[in-house]
């Protein structure tokens, strides 16, 4: 694939922000200045987290993780799933690529899904945040209610989803 | 913080790596340069997208949003802006708390935290590279109608003090 075809969504959005400037500077140059933060954000993020991924997908045989999180793991990798996803730094954006890695060892769908789940919502370091800037009335009231959420959310994606669609998206991970 | 902490046990664990299985390492090398390729053009698209949303819809407007609605349209209001902005937790929750004390319901915090962090609009691109269509709008979807289900729970439970 040529460079200008997989940048263009990046080109695409490098040009609204160049209009932006000539319509409202003052929320262009506010903007500039996010996109900073946030891409130091995510050097500080991205790149270990995908050389991590590098060493388990070398390090870590695809039995030992059918094992703990595969189709046959039951309550224990729905517990592992949950806390792997908890324990997690970063971004949600930063969950999809663990999760490819995860696929392509064979883990799961739903455990993929409560993964995903989990580091969306419930991450520890967050949750020690909100407990102090919210109450804990208020932070655990959210994860006693997220818990059961993410895991009905795993079932009723996966029962929406067919066989041959997981399939696919097993398929599209071994690519990434 | 955070970050730096990552650094580290990526340098340890890749030491331990090369000493143990140089080429291993290096495969593992090769992989991660692979799939951070892979999507580095995703990425940097929806960074500056979040730049320019969070431009918009600034702290100022967030809270004159979820302030000064009440009620359900103020949940729902809470829920979309929630949904569709992309604040880092260390910035939404003092501000968060802030905007209870400033009047602010609950259930209407609790809409905008839960759909702030399970539901993604603006990181939709990345997600989609990954798992698909289909599955990235049932997820965020499914995930956006749970965050009325939390936001009436926490209205109940810490509303209620």
């Amino acid at each position: 694939m040529s460079l200008l075809k997989r940048y263009r969504f990046s080109f695409l959005i490098a040009f609204v922000l160049v209009l932006l400037y000539f319509i409202n500077r003052e929320i262009a140059v506010k903007a500039i200045h996010i996109t900073g933060y946030s891409f130091k954000e995510m050097i500080l993020i991205i790149p270990p987290i995908f050389i991590l991924l590098g060493l388990l997908d070398v390090w870590v045989p695809k039995e030992v993780m059918m094992k703990y999180m595969g189709e046959k793991s039951g309550i224990k990798g729905i517990i592992l799933s949950f806390l792997l996803g908890s324990a997690a730094a970063g971004p949600l954006y930063g969950a999809f690529p663990v999760a490819a890695v995860f696929m392509k060892k064979g883990v799961k769908f739903t455990n993929i899904l409560i993964f995903i789940g989990a580091w969306s919502t419930t991450k520890i370091p967050m949750f020690l945040f909100e407990l102090s800037s919210l109450g804990s009335k208020f932070a655990v009231t959210r994860l006693l209610v997220d818990i059961p959420g993410i895991i009905m959310i795993a079932y009723i994606l996966s029962k929406l989803v067919s066989k041959d669609e997981v399939k696919k998206i097993y398929e599209n991970a071994e690519l990434m | 913080m955070n970050g730096y902490v990552m650094y580290i046990v990526v340098i340890v664990l890749l030491a331990v790596s090369f000493l143990r299985d140089k080429k291993k390492t290096k495969m593992a090398m090769k992989k991660a340069w692979k799939s951070f390729n892979n999507i580095l053009p995703q990425f940097l698209g929806v960074i500056m997208f979040v730049g320019i949303v969070l431009a918009v819809f600034d702290t100022e407007f967030i809270s004159k949003i979820i302030g000064s609605e009440s009620g359900i349209v103020g949940v729902m209001l809470s829920a979309i802006v929630g949904a569709i902005t992309l604040i880092p937790g260390f910035v939404a929750f003092p501000t968060a708390a802030l905007l209870l004390e400033n009047g602010a319901g609950y259930m209407q915090i609790g809409a905008f935290v839960s759909a702030l962090m399970m539901v993604g609009i603006l990181t939709a691109p990345v997600e989609i590279k990954y798992f698909g269509k289909k599955l990235t709008i049932l997820r965020n979807v499914l995930a956006f109608l749970f965050c009325f289900i939390v936001a009436y729970v926490i209205g109940k439970v810490a509303g209620s003090i």
